[in-house]
């Protein structure tokens, strides 16, 4: 399923234009606003102001004030209306501000919205796409920066995309918005402003499908979201000492690309997963424990997990002391290099 | 409008309504009394693991599902709605599977019903009845949703956020609350702020009605109305139905430990049934002999009911895989192969 991703275009005839990852989103989010005429946006501030990080920008004046509008600010109610919405047949798409703020609506994102097809065997699908900007890295005010993958991901019924780039943000969230299962599309908030060239192009992997962002021998750093980027850096500072590091965007975190992770630890034999959120019971145990099932016979050291304390994401100047830093990454790479 | 204090006159009348309508609610009532009384039997048999009695709300439950058009309406309820789901004409060995826990939610088709699953988080559907009927009005159509919640789930913040959405949004919603006096063991001056749920829509910008939850008349005008109203586009009503839990909440509870029974007799004694047959033979809309037709013919009805959930077959083992997504994972394929091989056998 691991699919290469090669960055020079040239070859392609689709449009590629450059573009932030928040302008890539609401791109995304035009056409498919444009394809499905029930696809509906809602949440707050999303209407005349565009968002408090501009992602829907214009798209009400496009679309109209009943395609794309505000609600009050009750998180609980805009995921419990998306419920009954799609029970009325349309596709919600809402928006809660910022991560912290899904704490409110964790009843109806887990007891509802996850649970209704099965609660209902399949008679009310529920195909809510939940854009919720998330992770650290801005140095935000408290419940401004989280990270609930773990959450999403342990809750059955959900599935959980995360972009880590402009043309993924705009691939993944045509997937999850035209998947009639529901998705949390958690938008990295410190990649917004990353302006790249961006292939306008329909999904080409299928839901579950990680990617290769960069090739490499000797060891597989696994990441997702602003991670990625991170693990690049920590890539090409490695590839000056000779150490060739293989980059997987997991892009997917329900559900997990188990094969494609075995694929590129069993060539690497050497695994290190990188993520923002707190250590204990994060989604890096669940990847160390599939990486470790999967290619137990070819694994040349443990698992590696570079992650966030067990703290609270803290305020300001600590915030990239708490987040993996570029050396903490190469460290661990260091350590499972020489076990 | 009804008072607090009028809640509790020993007799009502009918005289307003037509005659073919209080021998419906009456048939219905009927038929969810003793259905009820067949699914406790069931329960002290083993069959089902627990009950939720709705012993004496019947004229709320009946009357007020009663005034909606399951063609095109769509109604919300909570995990007490047995009465509300028979008037409504849902498929009722479906609908009592889930208290033989066959099924979370029943196994009636939710959406062809167009009564949704029951849900315990007695909170939670109130905002998906917004939602409901904001898609409603989105698309052009006139269907209203009617959303069940009890006084307990008066508390709770979905509440209050689902009627400010509604408020917000002019949503055809008619927000139904079963005031039965009792959260499992709380009762309502230790539940209520103020006192009134229904005076509680002023701060949502909507009409509050209370009306005696055990006349089934004035229950059924009272919803009539809202619902008439919200079809209009005039947007959403709160009505509180004052009706009283004479059973314990459930068949695990045990209501000595916390009231005095002297008001639970004195309620039993306002039972909505008693009340309605009492005041169509004054109305003239029946007499005895036709009664005792229709209590035979509602026995009945309980009764394959009853014979029906009793011997439904459990769900297959591989229910536990068939719907978790619309599109399953390869993880939970793997997890549907360890079952049956390690499980199933």
């Amino acid at each position: 399923m691991t699919e290469l991703i090669e960055r020079t275009a040239t070859t392609t005839d689709v449009p590629v234009v450059e573009l932030s990852m928040q302008q890539a989103i609401n791109r995304a989010l035009r056409e498919l606003l444009a394809e499905d005429p029930d696809v509906l946006v809602f949440g707050e501030d999303v209407g005349a102001l565009g968002g408090v990080f501009r992602v829907t920008d214009g798209l009400q004046k496009e679309f109209g004030d009943k395609r794309v509008f505000d609600t009050p600010l009750a998180e609980s109610a805009i995921m419990g209306m998306a419920v009954g919405l799609a029970m009325n047949g349309w596709r919600p798409v809402p928006e809660l501000q910022f991560d912290g703020f899904a704490y409110p609506a964790i009843d109806q994102i887990v007891n509802q919205v996850a649970r209704m097809n099965y609660r209902t065997r399949g008679a009310a699908p529920m195909p809510i796409t939940l854009r919720l900007p998330s992770f650290g890295g801005i140095q935000a005010p408290e419940h401004h920066g989280e990270s609930l993958e773990a959450l999403f991901a342990h809750t059955p019924g959900l599935k959980v995309a995360v972009p880590s780039d402009p043309e993924e943000a705009y691939g993944l969230l045509l997937q999850a918005v035209r998947s009639d299962d529901p998705v949390v599309y958690m938008e990295p908030k410190s990649r917004y402003w990353d302006r790249r060239p961006v292939r306008l192009r329909e999904p080409s992997s299928p839901i579950g499908a990680s990617r290769v962002v960069r090739p490499g021998r000797h060891a597989t750093l696994i990441a997702w979201g602003a991670m990625v980027q991170r693990c690049v850096r920590v890539a090409e500072l490695a590839a000056e000492d000779g150490v060739e590091l293989e980059v997987v965007d997991l892009r997917w975190l329900k559900p997990i690309d188990t094969a494609g992770l075995a694929e590129s630890v069993s060539r690497t034999k050497r695994a290190v997963v990188v993520h923002e959120a707190p250590l204990t019971a994060g989604l890096g145990a669940e990847v160390s424990a599939l990486v470790t099932e999967n290619c137990f016979g070819d694994l040349a050291a443990p698992v590696q997990r570079v992650t966030g304390f067990d703290v609270p994401y803290p305020a300001g100047p600590l915030e990239p002391q708490y987040l993996p830093t570029i050396d903490r990454v190469l460290l661990a790479v260091q350590r499972t290099l020489e076990y | 409008m009804t008072t607090r204090e009028s809640a509790g006159r020993d007799t009502i009348t009918v005289d307003h309504l037509p005659p073919e309508l209080t021998r419906a609610l009456y048939r219905d009532m009927r038929t969810a009394r003793d259905l009820d009384t067949e699914a406790i039997a069931l329960q002290r048999q083993g069959v089902f693991p627990a009950y939720v009695s709705v012993r004496g709300q019947e004229a709320a439950q009946v009357a007020s599902a009663s005034a909606l058009d399951p063609t095109r309406d769509f109604v919300f309820p909570t995990y007490r709605e047995m009465a509300s789901a028979l008037a409504y004409g849902v498929e009722m060995v479906g609908y009592m599977a889930t208290h033989r826990a066959l099924w979370h939610g029943g196994l009636y088709d939710v959406m062809a019903s167009r009564f949704g699953a029951i849900n315990a988080v007695v909170g939670g559907p109130v905002p998906h009845a917004v939602g409901w009927a904001v898609g409603e009005r989105l698309r052009g159509d006139d269907g209203v949703a009617l959303a069940y919640f009890g006084d307990g789930a008066s508390s709770e913040g979905d509440v209050h956020e689902a009627m400010n959405f509604a408020g917000v949004f002019g949503a055809p919603v008619v927000f139904f609350c079963q005031n039965n006096q009792w959260a499992l063991s709380v009762p309502n001056d230790r539940q209520i702020a103020g006192g009134s749920i229904s005076a509680r829509a002023a701060g949502y910008g909507m009409p509050g009605v209370l009306v005696d939850g055990n006349d089934a008349g004035a229950v059924h005008q009272a919803t009539t109305e809202a619902v008439a109203r919200a079809r209009r586009g005039e947007g959403p009503t709160l009505i509180e139905a004052l009706t009283y839990r004479v059973e314990p909440h459930s068949t695990s509870d045990d209501p000595g430990r916390y009231r005095d029974e002297t008001e639970t007799l004195r309620w039993r004694d306002r039972d909505p049934l008693r009340l309605l047959r009492e005041a169509m033979l004054a109305a003239g809309h029946t007499d005895e002999a036709r009664l005792a037709e229709v209590d035979a013919q509602a026995r009945r009805e309980a009764e394959r009911i009853r014979d029906g959930v009793a011997t439904a077959p459990e769900p297959d083992g591989s229910q536990l895989f068939a719907h978790v997504y619309r599109e399953t994972t390869e993880e939970l394929t793997r997890q549907h192969r360890t079952w049956q091989e390690e499980v199933e056998l």
